[in-house]
């Protein structure tokens, strides 16, 4: 007979005390186990998106941590937005050019390159404009570079995948401007595939719906991104929505900002003033008044946009894209070429009036440093205490046992076994109840987990399994054991110095 | 014949409660034979289960010499005095002392656990078959009678191939009747085994049946009747 099997005796003979005691570890462990797993998701939800494929985001200015949970989260409310020019900033002359002649603007812009053009080296400058929603999910107004330059992985190195469809298109004949791709949590959660249309609703959830309707020509796979929770649209339809257009009467107050913006911006070129955009050059608008909201269309969108607008079929026909000055944008993606230039364009955004550029792992690990972290550590000492109480209770467990014992351990003493025998049967004992309950606590907080996954995913886009273990876990047998070793050591130390002659009933 | 215990001026005194010595046991010598086995008579608190324990190496003597088998287990240490009852003695206690949280067969191998040798699983149903049990291997101590009890304390007294049988009033707590085929029981697998018997016993008809009886009171030099007192 094993001195395990001696032990697995004692432990049974008295069983109900013992199961009590591996009950209260088994719901200590479970809590650190819970816990550990709630940070690990947390944290995993956070920094899944240092792998978001792009280095900064700018959006205006305002609270860093705010343009991040926007921009990469899609969580928070809805922040401001900036003049479309500020996109222009990062975008080469040749770009600049060909937008001011397709969507009508100032045609200075067209002169020269991007202020921060030359920061980008090879990167890229994605646009991002938010405050729709589908259902409970953020409509995200992006252009299709969205799905070909950004990655995304562990290593940064996955290209979006289509469970069903493609991702949305410029326009063209073949696609209009309402095309939209679903993150694969959305189409899953509101049901719906490739080919049917969906109906964004204005500024919350709950908000009034717009007329515009979008046809999902995409669905993405599952990337356990905030992605998954996002509909993308085509940014040229989300500018045609109902009041997407910027009111291009702007009040003197404004004016004067906008005079100090731009005088700050390029310092060589006069600032871009109203009367300039009505010049003939910035093709004057032709102004429409259509619910309240100003339609404006620009000779040089007539012109110069597609020549097959006449025969696009459908909606389409009465859309033209809005002019520069109409267009806004919440957020800009930006991955520089060389990641050198990334804080010169950083500080130089910052130093600016309007926009601000925040590094989103910089803000995640900020939070998570900041309120996250300190809470989880509170947590993780409090459920460490539990763990420590419930080591205390295997030490009374067992030593209240002592005085049944002495006379156990004195007959197996008279049967010829040594005092380190007696010993180790105790601390066997000691980690019985320390494996089962550690085992017993891990499987309670991983059915735990598993049963509320569905809605670990749906808040967090992380996806948890019930072999999802988070890196602290492994350490929590070891550390119980040593707990259990440290509780045994009192008893441990009873049995040792049990006298036999005296406690054999005989 | 070769002496098996060889106590030459043993003594051992306890110390009392209200402090003080008390005298317990003064052997000048007393031997058993390989083979032998003797039956130990004497009154009550004379110091029968002393000298047992004594003997076992479970109390340690004053001073004087107790050999087993040519060892004198009194200048072995104390893990060797462990090992070395583990392997050369089996004990019947007065009281069974029958581990209750463990079943008839697994207190029989328990007796066998100990020790160096290999464990034979199969030694512990032979004895607990010949001990008449072999259809209470799994039970506990609790759902077995005192008379089985203590057969099943025989079994595990001689599941390590002792080569000396301590056995303290092992017919105590049975009937006449059920005493006697106890006795018979624990002599015969003694001699099959040739294994020395030392019985205490307070029954002057179970002693009779003895080659040799030994009375404790007249080996031992202190006076009890008057210690007792
Ligand atoms: N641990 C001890 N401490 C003090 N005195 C003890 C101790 N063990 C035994 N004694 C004393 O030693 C004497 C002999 O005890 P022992 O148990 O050997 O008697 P016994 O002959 O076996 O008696 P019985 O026939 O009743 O079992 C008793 O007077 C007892 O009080
Ligand atoms: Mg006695």
């Amino acid at each position: 007979m094993s001195l395990i099997h001696i032990a697995w005796r004692n432990f049974c003979h008295r069983a109900l005390s013992s199961f009590l005691t591996t009950f209260s570890l088994a719901l200590g462990v479970g809590l650190v186990v819970l816990v550990l797993s709630i940070y690990g998701v947390i944290s995993e939800a956070f920094t899944r998106n240092a792998s978001v494929g792009y280095n900064l985001v700018v959006g205006p200015k305002g609270s860093p941590l705010q343009l991040t949970l926007n921009s990469v989260f899609y969580l928070s409310q809805p922040i401001e937005n900036l003049p479309y020019t500020e996109y222009m900033e990062f975008l080469p002359k040749d770009e600049r050019a060909s937008m001011v002649s397709r969507f009508g603007g100032d045609p200075k812009l067209a002169e020269r390159d991007g202020k921060y053009a030359p920061y980008i080296a090879g990167g890229f400058a994605i646009p991002l404009a938010l405050g729709d929603y589908f259902g409970e999910f953020r409509v995200v107004g992006t252009t299709p570079e969205f799905f070909t330059k950004l990655k995304h992985g562990p290593n940064v190195d996955e290209d979006f995948t289509f469970s069903q469809g493609r991702a949305f298109s410029n326009f063209s004949p073949e696609n209009s401007y309402f095309e939209a791709v679903l993150g694969a949590r959305v189409a899953k959660e509101m049901n719906v595939a490739v080919g049917e249309k969906f109906y964004p609703t204005h500024g919350d959830p709950s908000g009034q719906g717009h007329e515009q309707g979008f046809t999902i020509v995409g669905i993405l796979d599952p990337t356990g991104t905030p992605n998954d929770r996002a509909a993308f649209v085509n940014l040229e339809g989300f500018y045609l929505m109902d009041g997407h257009a910027k009111p291009i009467e702007r009040d003197p107050e404004e004016d004067v900002l906008d005079e100090a913006v731009d005088a700050e911006a390029s310092n060589e070129e006069p600032p871009v003033t109203e009367s300039e955009s009505d010049s003939p050059t910035a093709a004057a608008p032709e102004s429409t008044q259509n619910n309240g909201i100003r339609l404006v269309q620009t000779e040089a969108s007539v012109s110069d946009s597609d020549p097959v607008t006449n025969e696009d079929p459908g909606s389409d026909k009465e859309h033209r894209p809005l002019s520069i000055p109409e267009r806004e944008v919440t957020s800009i993606l930006i991955r520089n070429g060389n990641i050198m230039f990334a804080p010169g364009m950083q500080n130089a955004i910052n130093e600016g009036i309007r926009a601000q550029a925040a590094a989103p792992i910089g803000e995640i690990n900020k939070l998570m440093n900041l309120i996250v972290g300190p809470l989880l550590t509170a947590l993780l000492a409090i459920t460490g205490i539990t763990c420590a109480v419930a080591a205390v209770g295997i030490l009374v467990s067992i030593y209240n046992s002592m005085n049944d014992r002495r006379r156990d351990i004195a007959i197996m003493r008279a049967l010829g076994a040594r005092r380190t025998t007696v010993t180790s049967i105790i601390i066997f004992e000691s980690f019985q109840v320390a494996l089962i309950g550690t085992i017993a606590g891990w499987l309670l907080a991983h059915t735990a987990i598993v049963l509320y996954s569905g809605k670990i995913e749906d808040q967090t886009g992380v996806q948890v399994g019930f072999f999802t273990t988070s890196n602290y876990e492994i350490l929590v047998l070891p550390l119980v054991l040593g707990l259990a070793l440290i509780a045994a050591l009192l008893p441990a130390w009873a049995a040792y110095r049990t006298d036999v002659g005296s406690n054999l009933s005989a | 014949m070769t002496a098996l215990v060889n106590i030459k001026d043993l003594k051992k005194s306890f110390t009392q409660p209200e402090g003080g010595k008390l005298l317990v046991l003064d052997i000048s010598e007393f031997q058993i034979a390989k083979g032998e086995q003797v039956a130990m008579i004497g009154q009550s608190g004379g110091g029968k289960t002393t000298l047992l324990h004594l003997i076992a190496g479970l109390l340690s003597p004053d001073q004087g010499s107790i050999q087993i088998d040519g060892i004198e287990t009194n200048g072995l240490s104390e893990e060797g005095r462990d090992r070395f009852r583990a392997e050369t003695i089996g004990y019947v206690f007065q009281t069974f002392n029958l581990l209750p949280a463990f079943t008839a067969i697994e207190n029989v191998r328990l007796g066998m656990a100990f020790g160096s040798g290999k464990h034979q699983h199969a030694r512990a149903g032979d004895l607990l078959t010949r001990v008449g049990l072999k259809d209470r291997f799994n039970y506990r101590p609790g759902q077995l009678s005192v008379g089985q009890q203590q057969r099943v304390a025989i079994a595990r007294s001689l599941a390590g191939r002792p080569k000396l049988l301590l056995a303290d009033e092992p017919t105590a707590n049975v009937d006449p009747s059920s005493a006697d085929s106890v006795l018979e029981l624990i002599r015969d697998t003694c001699r099959e085994e040739d294994v020395s018997l030392l019985t205490v016993t307070h029954d002057m008809q179970i002693a009779a049946r003895f080659d040799r009886i030994e009375k404790l009171d007249e080996i031992n030099q202190v006076d009890h009747t008057t210690a007792a007192s």
